[in-house]
């Protein structure tokens, strides 16, 4: 499939996730189709922790929500520990949800409103029945405190109660609840300030550390990306662009989106502030994708082959994977 | 200079089944006219219950707000529900922190956005829509036309965020509140929708209140900071002043957790240990004692009290630094 190939795949047994040929799509009139996520492969190991950035509104809430079968995708396969979860029928997919786990996005709306925080937490545990009413007691304390909050507090209160920033840390908790292998974290931590930030993603990578924990991390802040994954993957219009581990990608990135991006990153220091080039051309509608290259319209070194042939995602440097006919160097 | 939006004296409680909840606590804030005024501070340190209680926006018998606030030559806090509701739109906006809750999830973006310009601004059915079309364009959503016709459901979190901003920004509002405006935007897209704000901002002369925790969009984006910790203004200084010489320890602890695209992948980030007070029994003494690497005894008896540098930069704090001891 077009401008994402397969180079990057590494088909090892070690793979948690692997998912090929993904493809979402949303009728939304008689006529009308939106190509959310067109074709995406990529394979996530054990321990290792996938960040995907990307413009907004490029797919990766509609693939992450496809992996979890949230809803199943229109095609491709998702294979989890060895089994194709879109084969699987819903009594089993139930369970294996159990070890992949989803942060959603807005966290004030992903909670019940008609649930304490206790309750959020025992919940999974209850279904799946871990432990006794004291055992699963102590976990929720513990699953709290590891995310900063104290647990008298928060226990008997409800999630409107709560800021946005707390209501994140109670659906990082609850997603915690189960021990999840993989977990998969749409903005994880845009809601917090830098210090619980700070502390959140420290208990990430302690959980990826200590219980192997396996991640496919989305987020916006490249610096926060850059901190916690292993691996980066770049999205642009439902495809990649680019694949690559953090420290390559952020000093040698190969893909002209990708350099966009990094250019854009605002810098915390009020006599730093440079006014780069802001990325310039409308954004292509994902109803009527440009032909070849998808990032072309808006592309500082496109061609007249960018406009005729998709790019392939091809290893220009050990590890990094780019899809453009004339990558940076 | 005069202020468009001042805040004297504010506190918010809300009554819960383990007593009063202080959220904000006596909070003096100038907004002064066309400006940009950054607010950060701990994720529950009070910033959106400050926002929302200073529009009125805070309803219900367990909610208590005291304190004045005067928004171009209104006393909003004198005001009928109804008289300070007529202020929003052209007076004063706000883009909310989560779109999800504040969109009408049966209702299409089009209606949503075109109904402020008809009531507020007396548009025709046709330009209203014509307009929400524009909108839509400015704050660089694709394909306009159809997500006109959407729900909230079929778009994505970062286009979610923008219709918010568009009707924020829809009826030309003087004083733009900004609830963590661009967390679900790539950062190409958030360059060009902080482009956007400061254009308007000279254009029309509006003035904004930037609540965020990113200190790099702050950085580029504001006149002035404010740091709230626990329910309260702990330091203000123009933002200049503020990253190259802070008096707070807390607002240094907060720049110190920054994680940079220049540090190498793996690091650790550099925490402030400890958590915020139980705003139900706050400290008798500074609220940031407990977790503050200067407190001294004084600290944990004592409430500091707001403290004047000559060049206007203030602080709550005993112990401030660059002062000897
Ligand atoms: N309706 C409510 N009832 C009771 N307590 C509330 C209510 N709304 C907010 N609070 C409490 O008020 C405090 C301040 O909340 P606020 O939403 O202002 O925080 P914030 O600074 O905006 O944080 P964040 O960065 O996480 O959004 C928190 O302790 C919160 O739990
Ligand atoms: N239920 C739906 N019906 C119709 N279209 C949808 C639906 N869900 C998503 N889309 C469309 O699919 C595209 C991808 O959306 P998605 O939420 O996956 O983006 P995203 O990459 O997560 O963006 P963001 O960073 O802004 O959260 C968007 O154009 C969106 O409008
Ligand atoms: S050079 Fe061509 S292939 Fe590469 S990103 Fe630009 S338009 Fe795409
Ligand atoms: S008053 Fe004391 S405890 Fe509070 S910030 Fe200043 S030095 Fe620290
Ligand atoms: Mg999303
Ligand atoms: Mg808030």
């Amino acid at each position: 499939m077009a401008g994402s190939g397969t180079a990057h795949m590494r088909n090892t047994v070690d793979s948690v996730l692997t998912v090929r040929d993904l493809t979402v799509e949303f009728r939304i009139s008689k006529n009308k189709i939106v190509k959310a996520v067109s074709g995406l492969s990529f394979d996530v190991v054990k321990g290792e922790t996938l960040a995907i950035v990307g413009e907004s509104g490029c797919g990766k809430t509609t693939m992450a929500r496809a992996i979890l079968q949230l809803p199943p995708p229109n095609s491709g396969e998702v294979i989890f520990d060895g089994t194709d979860l879109t084969q699987l029928p819903k009594e089993n997919l139930r369970s294996a949800r159990t070890s992949m786990q989803m942060i959603f996005q807005d966290p004030i709306s992903s909670l019940n409103p008609r649930l304490t925080v206790h309750q959020l937490i025992d919940e999974p545990l209850e279904i799946w029945d871990r432990g006794t009413r004291v055992e699963r007691d102590e976990r929720i304390n513990k699953l709290l405190f590891s995310v900063g909050l104290e647990p008298d507090l928060v226990l008997n209160r409800r999630s409107y109660e709560f800021s946005g920033g707390q209501c994140q840390r109670i659906s990082i908790a609850r997603a915690l609840a189960l021990d999840p292998r993989m977990l998969i974290c749409d903005e994880p931590v845009s809601a917090l300030d830098v210090s619980i930030q700070a502390q959140i993603l420290n208990l990430l990578l302690f959980m990826k550390e200590t219980h192997g924990l396996t991640m496919l991390f989305i987020s916006h802040d490249l610096a926060v990306v850059k901190a916690i994954s292993t691996r980066v993957m770049v999205m642009y219009l439902g495809k990649i662009c680019e694949v690559a581990p953090p420290d390559v990608l952020y000093t040698k990135p190969a893909h002209h989106y990708t350099r966009a991006l990094l250019n854009s990153v605002p810098i915390p220091d009020p006599t730093k502030q440079i006014r780069t080039e802001l990325l310039q051309g409308e954004p292509p509608s994902p109803m009527n994708p440009p032909s070849g290259c998808r990032f072309r319209t808006r592309c500082v070194g496109a061609s007249a082959l960018c406009a005729e042939q998709e790019p392939q995602l091809r290893e220009i440097s050990p590890g990094q994977f780019v899809a453009c006919h004339h990558p940076i160097v | 200079m005069s202020s468009l939006l001042s805040i004297k004296n504010m506190s918010v409680n809300f009554d819960t089944p383990r007593g009063s909840l202080e959220a904000v606590r006596g909070v003096d804030i100038e907004i002064p006219a066309g400006m940009s005024v950054g607010v950060v501070g701990e994720s529950g340190s009070g910033k959106t219950v400050m926002c929302r209680a200073a529009m009125g926006l805070l309803q219900g018998s367990t909610v208590n707000r005291t304190g004045t606030v005067i928004f171009d030559g209104h006393e909003l806090t004198a005001m009928s529900k109804e008289q300070v509701r007529e202020l929003f739109g052209s007076g004063m906006a706000m883009i909310f922190q989560d779109p999800l809750t504040a969109l009408n999830p049966v209702r299409r973006i089009g209606v949503q956005l075109s109904e402020g310009l008809r009531v507020r601004l007396g548009m025709s059915k046709s330009d209203a829509m014509a307009r929400s079309k524009e909108l839509l364009e400015l704050v660089r959503i694709p394909n306009a036309a159809a997500v006109l016709k959407s729900f909230p459901y079929q778009l994505s979190g970062g286009m979610r965020q923008r219709v918010m901003i568009a009707i924020a920004i829809s009826c030309n509002p003087k004083l733009l509140f900004a609830d963590e405006p661009t967390t679900a935007l790539d950062v190409t897209v958030q360059a060009q929708i902080l482009q956007l704000l400061r254009e308007l901002r000279e254009d029309l002369k509006m003035s904004m209140v930037l609540v965020t925790h990113d200190l790099g969009v702050v950085a580029g984006n504001t006149d002035y900071v404010a740091v709230m910790y626990a329910g309260e203004v702990v330091e203000y200084a123009p933002t200049k002043k503020l990253f190259a010489d802070m008096r707070m320890p807390y607002t240094e602890a907060l720049l110190n957790s920054i994680p940079r695209v220049d540090h190498k992948s793996g690091t650790r980030l550099t925490v402030i240990a400890g958590r915020l007070p139980d705003p139900t029994n706050r400290p008798v003494g500074c609220s940031f004692a407990p977790r503050c690497k200067y407190a001294q005894d004084k600290c944990t008896t004592d409430h500091p009290e707001l403290k004047t540098d000559p060049d206007g930069h203030i602080y709550r704090c005993w112990f401030p630094i660059g002062e000897s001891l």
